[in-house]
């Protein structure tokens, strides 16, 4: 089996997608003949022609507006933004039409679009390209948010995404990206959205993350008897595999690198305490970037949760 | 080195019907005595509906209404030339143009009076549910094109919005894309000279909207608005060479909106009424009446006969509408997703 990194992973699942099935396009911005900034279209291109690998004009509502168009006419378009922090001027669109459109239409049209886009701190990147804004888009109904942290579940992943008859926001961890090499088959498989992966199994603790923070808390988890949570598909999130590890190992500690105020590990936090208060022995753990502006590479290491970071809020739940 | 001109912008503006019905032959669309007939009909069933509209939202039957008073050449002679293979992209001032492809006029009411079920377009329509945000669907259409290109359909996608759209973003990155993708697009601004109190000239300081498309690689026309035959030519030519793979056109309809913006506001206070009363000469149905006196193909006595038939459907309508069963709260969910998510199902437990 061949060693992929997610880069790789996520260039065969959208070739495999595209072989499958003849109405699936790329676009989005340099995605055509320099392959996408992080390389992830390479090749794609040249595979399947300037008609399916489409490169568009620097134009983010552009490119999510005509994608939506594309994708209630009849195609399953995978629209690239470049970087997180440029789907800003695409919010509108995704928010108020790519969410809306089989509800204001009342299911006649529907909008089976993907939005992949890079996210995340921790590659020395200027101001804006560090964003990691994935609870904007939990709190909107209709669209669905999807990270994934290794390269054999995005792969699955994404072929799901595409599939998926509603919109799906893909969002990969540019710190991932090339960080970690695993096996990934070429052969045919897709892992479900809105279900949760127990990354290591364990009694004592649970640590729910995703992305890149997924890795972290696998290191801090060592020579612990602790559970990790894969939480992967964040909207609509897998409430079951969440509560049933609560329930057993009594501590929760949820980490992700965008701030805390907000955060998706605040729906999560709440949602325990609604549903598994009474199983629980500490207080429920949050360990988040800062509520402040995501800083310059020379402060980045500081703002993302590390481990230990993580380790200290393990050591707190345990003791209390 | 001498400075040179290297590019330069004509626009053209369209005029065949004149104010008291004269029809200049040479510019006439080929349209037969029966086609004329329906589009007089149908601009008819517009009005009736419209006045109706308003009188229903005055008496608490809907809610707050867009009207389209006086729009309705610029929106019967547009969609009149669609054929039901093409995409209509409406924003929510265009009921005329869901009424002239032939949407079932009693959705349109159940859809102002406040469910959701009234935007549920007929499976033999391709028209999208009407788009509040303004300019924000002019893409869906650009989108569609793409679309229909790719997959060689011919078929065209034709997006609705006002001047005011034209000052939005998304109006410019629309069309930039069916400009560079050469999309089967056409898109039509009925520039009613108001965006609720923005008077046209503060809107842009470009003499023309049409003159917009100039920027993106394609053709803009200018066209009055309310002439019902030189708005009908416009837009079937964009949709001939949209679907012979020329590329997009911008059609401006110059038109003015006589009623307020919506039922909810009150364009007294930024408006003259003087200004009111000049468009009124101008009226799109008046005119078309008198060219078809002219022709000898209107009589009161059909006349009559079409404005009955009109205040029929329209009273057809709104008793459809109004006897439709309350929608079912857990409709609210529904269609979120294509199923719904374990949460939601527990959500549906409240109803």
């Amino acid at each position: 089996m061949p060693k992929l990194n997610m880069v790789q992973a996520i260039n065969l699942a959208l070739k495999e997608e595209m072989e499958r099935d003849g109405s699936v396009i790329v676009m989005g911005e340099d995605v055509g003949r320099d392959g996408g900034v992080f390389r992830v279209t390479e090749g794609l291109m040249e595979k399947f022609g300037t008609e399916r690998v489409m490169d568009t004009p620097l134009s983010e509502s552009g490119i999510v507006g005509t994608a939506i168009g594309m994708a209630a006419y009849g195609l399953r378009p995978v629209a690239e933004i470049q970087f997180m922090g440029f789907i800003y001027p695409a919010l509108d669109q995704i928010f108020s039409h790519a969410a809306r459109l089989r509800s204001r239409s009342r299911g006649r049209y529907t909008c089976p679009l993907v939005v992949r886009t890079p996210y995340g701190a921790g590659i020395r990147a200027p101001e804006i390209h560090s964003e990691s804004t994935e609870a904007l888009f939990c709190h909107m109904p209709g669209i669905k948010v999807v990270v994934p942290s290794t390269p054999s579940t995005a792969k699955g992943l994404l072929k799901s995404a595409i599939r998926d008859p509603d919109p799906v926001v893909f969002l990969e961890s540019t710190r991932v990206y090339r960080q970690i090499k695993e096996d990934v088959t070429d052969e045919e498989y897709t892992i479900p959205l809105g279900k949760a992966r127990i990354a290591k199994e364990g009694k004592e603790v649970t640590l729910v993350a995703w992305g890149s923070m997924l890795h972290r808390c696998l290191k801090a988890a060592e020579g612990m008897d602790a559970e990790v949570i894969d939480l992967m598909t964040l909207s609509p999130f897998d409430e079951e595999t969440l509560y049933r590890s609560a329930r057993k190992t009594g501590r929760v500690v949820v980490v992700h690198e965008a701030p805390k105020t907000c955060g998706v590990g605040a729906e999560i936090s709440a949602s325990l305490a609604e549903e598994a208060m009474l199983y629980l022995k500490a207080p429920i753990m949050r360990v988040t970037g800062y509520d402040a502006v995501i800083p310059l590479p020379k402060l980045e290491d500081y703002y993302m949760p590390d481990v230990n970071r993580i380790k200290r809020s393990i050591d707190e739940v345990m003791k209390y | 080195m001498p400075e040179k001109t290297i590019e330069s912008c004509n626009i053209t503006r369209l005029d065949i019907l004149s104010e008291t019905g004269e029809a200049d032959e040479a510019l006439m669309p080929p349209l037969s005595e029966e086609q004329i007939r329906k589009i007089y009909a149908l601009l008819v069933l517009c009005r009736t509906f419209d006045h109706r509209a308003l009188n229903l939202q005055r008496e608490g039957r809907i809610g707050t209404y867009a009207s389209i008073l006086g729009q309705e050449a610029s929106q019967v002679g547009s969609a009149f030339a669609l054929e039901k293979s093409d995409w209509a992209f409406p924003s929510f001032r265009e009921m005329g143009v869901y009424i002239a492809i032939g949407y079932p006029p009693y959705m349109l009411f159940q859809y102002w009076s406040g469910d959701e079920r009234g935007l549920r377009t007929p499976d033999d329509l391709n028209i999208f549910p009407v788009s509040i945000p303004v300019g924000t669907h002019i893409p869906h259409a650009s989108g569609a094109a793409m679309a229909a290109k790719y997959r060689k359909d011919k078929v065209a996608a034709v997006a609705y919005f006002g001047d005011g759209g034209t000052s939005e973003g998304d109006f410019h990155e629309a069309l930039n894309f069916a400009g560079v993708f050469k999309a089967p697009a056409v898109f039509i601004c009925q520039n009613n000279q108001w965006a609720i109190s923005l008077p046209r000239e503060r809107q842009t300081a470009a003499k023309t909207l049409a003159q917009k498309a100039v920027a993106y690689g394609f053709e803009g026309i200018q066209v009055d608005g309310n002439d019902v035959f030189a708005v009908y030519k416009a837009t079937k030519n964009a949709l001939d060479k949209a679907k012979n793979g020329e590329g997009p056109t911008l059609i401006e309809c110059y038109t003015y909106r006589m009623s307020d913006h919506t039922t909810a506001d009150d364009a007294s206070r930024y408006r003259k009424k003087e200004e009111i009363e000049e468009w009124k000469a101008r009226d799109p149905i008046l005119r078309l009446e008198l060219f078809m006196e002219r022709k000898g193909i209107l009589s009161d006595e059909y006349k009559k006969k079409v404005e009955d038939e009109a205040k029929q459907k329209v009273d057809d309508a709104v008793k459809t509408a109004e006897s439709v069963e309350h929608p079912h709260p857990e409709d609210m969910i529904t269609f979120t997703y294509e199923k719904p998510t374990p949460r939601q199902k527990k959500e549906m437990r409240d109803f």
